[in-house]
């Protein structure tokens, strides 16, 4: 047993990682406990879109205050992370859609985020491979997307460079006093960090957080098909209720020219193959949106598991039970966006320093109400 | 023969042959270039290296050793 750690995380996917990199550049000594790849598991499962969302004032909160972090940082990010300020289209299919349109505009312009009305031609004109008939959209041109496991390594790497160690281990135990690991050592520490994502479960039992399965299909390359990323307007409300298993069509170009599809959702589906009824139902309703589709290849397709919690909101904070345990996880299908806030939100918080957004929303002991009861 | 047309230049390919016999013979060494610049051409002429794809008819990505010559046709690589 070595000297403690100010601080050891469990997990180095994109938020264990974005703690470290805060925690590091702080002064704090950190040490990152990860058996597998980086980004290998939740921030796998993302497709990397840094997006503000509305679905609560805290969600707007947390993924405004990230977004801008995330723009900040983009001129040091390295060219494998792939950032690219596409910006989001919100489709809206028909006039309900669209004076929801307009609902969102006035929100996000009341907040600063820069966003524009496209009417039917302009959507059009914008993104010719979706099919005629469209109302318009809701244009979010700084929103972007990146490669979420290369942004995972290099806020690993930046958090190495301020003294961050990693250890190729697995974590079996955690407590707020530190991490036993499996190769049989203790890793001792002021502050310990469960940042294990939809494994949380399994090192802090009883917290609030389940997995979630999504699907992801990729094709082959095909430059300029698709401009920005684009979202059906009901993404949330209607496609993903919490409860059920839902499809919603979401489409993402990637610097390389190809075409990530996704979304669906799952719970109670522990086995992370291929469920080739869950791919129909997406690229059907990804068809519906842009029928050329059909005619273009996919090279590949998989899955992965997110940390759903049910208020929709991530756990970022000390455990109610134990205030050297921190808890960084529940972010589910929004992580690669709020992983920058969240390392911010952990390390003011161990450090003491105000923060530039509230904390409770996020806090681990809050009252969670479900979304959608 | 089907004449087709590859990369602009005419090619009488043989009767049943596929697309990528045709953008040899029209003396294409490099049929496509992969992510990062290299030239690429087919490796296992039946379908699954993915190595040979050209565009046909203006469809990209087009496996040129499954497809068989047709009159009119035009390819393009971009070896």
């Amino acid at each position: 047993m070595g000297k403690p750690y100010d601080v050891a995380i469990a997990g180095g996917g994109i938020v264990g990682a974005a703690c470290a990199d805060e925690c590091a550049a702080a002064g704090l000594s950190v040490a990152v406990v990860e058996p597998g790849p980086m980004g290998g598991g939740a921030t796998a499962a993302g497709m990397g879109h840094l997006v503000v969302m509305d679905d609560s004032p805290a969600q707007i909160a947390l993924t405004n205050y990230s977004r801008t972090l995330w723009m900040n940082l983009a001129s040091a990010l390295p060219p494998d992370v792939e950032y690219v300020a596409a910006g989001t289209v919100w489709v809206a299919a028909d006039d309900e859609e669209m004076s929801e349109v307009h609902r969102k505009r006035a929100l996000y312009e009341s907040i600063g985020v820069r966003a524009e009305v496209l009417d039917a031609r302009q959507l059009a004109e914008a993104e010719p491979h979706l099919r005629p008939g469209l109302a318009g959209a809701l244009l979010v041109p700084d929103d972007a997307v990146i490669y979420p496991p290369c942004g995972a390594r290099f806020l690993l790497e930046r958090a190495q460079a301020h003294g961050a160690t990693l250890l190729r281990v697995a974590a079996k135990e955690l407590r707020g006093e530190g991490i036993k690991l499996s190769d049989g050592s203790f890793l001792s520490a002021g502050i310990t960090i469960n940042a294990t994502g939809a494994w949380a479960r399994d090192l802090t039992p009883g917290i609030e957080v389940r997995k979630r399965k999504g699907h992801l299909v990729i094709t082959d390359r095909y430059p300029g098909w698709v401009r920005h990323q684009l979202v059906e307007l009901g993404y949330l409300k209607s496609a993903h209720s919490i409860s059920t298993d839902s499809v919603a069509f979401n489409v993402q170009p990637r610097k390389t020219g190809q075409l990530l599809i996704g979304s669906s959702r799952q719970y109670g589906a522990d086995h992370s193959s291929i469920d080739t009824h869950m791919i129909h139902r997406m690229l059907a309703r990804a068809r519906e949106y842009l029928p050329g589709l059909a005619d273009l290849s996919a090279v590949r397709c998989w899955t992965g598991f997110r940390a759903a919690t049910p208020d929709k909101l991530p756990l970022i904070g000390p455990s109610p039970h134990d205030a050297r345990l921190y808890l960084a996880t529940g972010h589910e299908g929004l992580g690669i966006t709020t992983s920058l806030a969240t390392g911010k939100l952990v390390a003011d918080q161990i450090l003491y320093r105000p923060s530039a957004i509230p904390v409770e929303p996020y806090l681990p002991g809050r009252k969670q109400e479900d979304a959608h009861a | 023969m089907p004449k087709l047309k590859v990369d602009g230049v005419i090619v009488d390919a043989p009767e049943g042959s596929m697309v990528s016999a045709a953008v040899s013979l029209a003396g294409k060494q490099s049929f496509r270039r992969s992510v990062t610049g290299e030239p690429r051409s087919p490796l296992c002429g039946m379908g699954i290296c993915f190595e040979c794809r050209v565009t046909i008819d203006g469809r990209p990505h087009m496996r040129s050793c499954q497809v068989p010559c047709r009159p009119g046709m035009e390819v393009r690589t971009d070896g």
